[in-house]
This record gives structure tokens, sequence and C-alpha cells, in this order.
């Protein structure tokens, strides 16, 4: 099955305004970037974006916000972003912070057809309320639902032609999860190559879980913290 | 003299065993890594996904598809392992880390912690801190024991919107470690030179002080 789109344009078609798309990524690692300068290019508006974090001031997500073409965010943290914390204060942005790993599990449980799952997260905070407790083993869970989205667009090192991807160290972080979880997964990646030459043994997302494949133009992969030790 | 950032990620050493696996947070505890003793190996997670995390590259080996959970540049151990979000959750959900060290805003003498949102000001999000501290077995909170305008972050009770409840065990501040059960802090240990008196001033929740109190040894 070639999944292969050769231009970004149709990789992203049927993206519209007030759609719910999931992007990869945590900080800027991982993070689809391409097709997140594609969406500032279609200009498409009121989206809901489920990702773990929202980008910064002037990259990736950020991009978006400054635009204003994002109506709600469900993240875990946001702290990277000022443009991002003055749209949620002044009320113009929607804001759902959930708990990282129960984020990371609602996507899982959202492409896995499980509806929900109870947590011990944010048990007795904000986050548990209007949800439904329960005791299991003397201790309180909250009652979690699934997510899941009409586009989600990861970023995979490796891909090939049936859509099989292969993720490099830290950026691989929710791209999986999400890849599950998209009615259609766009996958960006760095090298797209024939089916057949990546080894099926070493395979981080079936193909299955991919509609539509293509390979980036540009990678910059900024860096947030750039952290250094000196040479001895 | 009261403790620097360093001298309480030291005492935090104090705390690891052999063969555990470990949880940093962001600040002060991510210090605690380079203190770790030598005859020990403990295997460092972060929550983005990553097991036996190492030390920062040297400048021009940056990967910046590398990162720990504080997204600064890092390297890996031989050993090391790469996993997704679910797992890395997973992983601390399960009880499979043995020790997780964060920071924190407040603490309440009955173990709640608070470190994500001051409503109206500021607002970054809880990210794992809400998986970590309810999951976890063996907590550690490193703080300080007052806030900039010299209120005691040491409450009766938090008066920021909590990250989890009845979960915190231990707190090492700058003047103190800090033991909470029974509905108290029970003072530990002292910073080298610093009084009981000072603790007992500057601790606002119910504080059990014994007869002796050790200092530390750093």
């Amino acid at each position: 099955m070639n999944k292969v789109v050769d231009h970004i344009s149709d990789a992203l078609n049927g993206i519209e305004d007030g759609m719910t798309i999931m992007l990869g990524g945590f900080g800027l690692c991982g993070i689809p970037e391409n097709s997140i300068k594609e969406l500032v290019k279609m200009g498409t508006k009121n989206l809901t974006c489920i990702s773990n974090n929202a980008g910064v001031d002037d990259y990736g997500l950020g991009l978006l916000l400054q635009r204003k073409q994002i109506k709600k965010m469900i993240s875990s943290y946001v702290g990277e972003n000022e443009e991002f914390e003055r749209q949620m204060l002044s009320g113009e942005l929607e804001v759902d912070l959930i708990p990282q790993g129960s984020l990371a599990e609602r996507c899982r449980a959202g492409g896995a057809g499980i509806p929900a799952f109870f947590t011990p997260a944010g048990y007795g905070t904000e986050v548990a309320e209007g949800k439904e407790v329960r005791v299991f083993n003397g201790k309180p869970h909250i009652l979690e639902s699934a997510l899941t989205a009409d586009f989600a667009i990861v970023k995979a090192w490796k891909g090939d032609t049936e859509g099989n991807l292969v993720f490099k160290a830290t950026a691989m972080n929710f791209n999986p999860m999400m890849a599950m979880a998209g009615k259609i997964t766009i996958a960006e990646v760095e090298e797209l190559v024939p089916a057949g030459s990546l080894d099926p043994n070493f395979i981080h997302t079936p193909g299955i879980f991919v509609q539509r494949i293509f390979k980036g133009a540009v990678f910059e992969k900024r860096i947030e913290q750039r952290t250094v030790r000196k040479r001895a | 003299m009261a403790l620097d950032k360093i001298g309480i990620a030291k005492r935090i050493a104090q705390e690891l065993q052999d063969g555990w696996y470990v949880n940093l947070g962001i600040g002060i505890p991510t210090l605690v890594a380079n203190y770790v003793p030598e005859e020990m190996t403990v295997e460092f997670q972060s929550e983005n996904g990553v097991l036996g995390m190492g030390p920062f590259p040297f400048e021009g080996e940056e990967d910046a598809d590398l990162i720990n959970a504080g997204k600064q540049t890092i390297t890996v151990n031989p050993g090391a392992s790469f996993f997704d979000s679910a797992t890395s959750f997973a992983m601390i959900r399960g009880q499979h880390v043995q020790l997780t060290v964060l920071g924190a805003m407040e603490v309440s003498q009955y173990g709640d912690i608070a470190n994500w949102k001051i409503p109206g000001k500021m607002v970054k999000g809880m990210g794992g801190a809400m998986d970590l501290v309810a999951s976890a077995e063996n907590i550690i909170v490193a703080m300080m024991h007052s806030n900039k305008a010299g209120e005691s972050k040491i409450l009766p009770a938090c008066t920021l919107p909590l990250t989890g409840v009845g979960c915190v065990k231990k707190v090492v501040t700058e003047l103190a470690v800090l033991e909470i059960k029974n509905g108290a802090f029970h003072l530990i240990e002292r910073a080298p030179g610093v009084t009981v008196e000072e603790i007992i001033a500057k601790t606002a929740g119910k504080l059990i002080v014994p007869e002796f109190v050790p200092e530390m040894v750093l």
C-alpha cells in the first residue's frame, strides 16, 4: 500500500477550520515542523490542538498562536511560550491542561479502542473536578477519557512507503500514540525509503496507523536549552 | 549556614540507593545527578522518554533529538533506552521508578504539594508532576524554606492549587531535612550551623522537634 504523497499540500489536504488536530513532539523535539509551517500558510482557523507543549513564541505551535489560528489547546506544559500565557490569562485562548502521563495514555487509549481508564494522577486537584472517582487497592483514582483527532500529524526519523515509522532518541515522545489516535494520520519524515528497506524487527509505529507519508523539505530542529560541558 | 542549591542536591544524593531508577525534576533536583556516590549505580529516567541519562554533551556534540524533560541537550550512558511517552509514564505509574525528586512552591504537613500554578499570574502547566507525585513510592521535595518575601512555604495547608495530596514524605531545604508523617513535619537534620530556633521560626506548619537534632554531614 503506497502512502507517499509528493507534496505537503496534498499531505495536509482536508484539514479545515474548527477541526481537532494532534501534533507530536515534546518541546521543540520531534515536532512536525514542516506541517506546522504549512498550516500557517493554509491559514486554517479555530483549531483545537492536542500537543504536549505549545512551542515557543516564534517556532513550533507558537507560529499558529501568533496568528490566532488556535481556538483551544490541550497540553500538559506551556511554560516556554509567553504569547500562549498572555492569550490564556486574557481568556482569548481556551486551554485544557492535563497531566503529561494522562495525556499520553488518553491518546494511546483513543487509538487502542479503550474509551476511558482510571489513573491516580490528579486525584484531589482541580484536574479531578467533575470526574468520577473510584478506589482501587485502597487508593483513589479518577476516570480519564480517550482522545482522538480528525488528523494526527507526527514526525519520524525514517519512514517507508508503507507508512512504517522509526523515531530517533527522545524525538519519539508523543508521536507513536498520536499516530494511533488520528482518524487520518500524516507522517513527515527525514528519510523516506522504499518498503523493505527498514528492518521489520525495529519498526516503532506499524504502517497501519499511518495514512499519508511525505519527506519533509527542511528540518531546522531548533534546540530550546543548549546545555554543554567543557572538554577536560 | 544555610545550604546553597548544591548543598541541597548533595544532601538528597545521600538518599540514593544502589540499583535504583530515579526521576529528577527541573532545577535543584537535576543537580543531584552530579553527586551520586562513586560506588553506586543509579539510572536516571527522564519522562520525555529516556532511561540511562548521562552528562551534558561536549560543545559541538549537541543533538536536537536528544533532550531531557527540561528540554536541555543531554547524552546517554551505555545501556540506555528510548521509549514513547505512554511507556515512560507506565514506568512511573507502575512504580518501576524507585525515587522521584522534584521542586515545590508549597508543601503541607499532610504531604500535599503545590508546584504548577499561581492563579491569575503564572500558569505553566503540571507537565508530568501530577503523574509522578500520585504514583512514586518515594518522593523527596527539594525547595527553599521561605519565599522571597520571607514567608514560610512549609505550611499547615497549601494555599496554591494542588499537584497531589498526601504524597510527599521527605523535604530537603536550605535549612533542614524534614520527614512528613501523622499530619506533621518532623525535624530530622539541620544544615551546618543552622539553629533549631531558626527552623522553628521559618516553619509555619506543625513541626515536631526531637530533643537532639543532628547536623547534616555533607
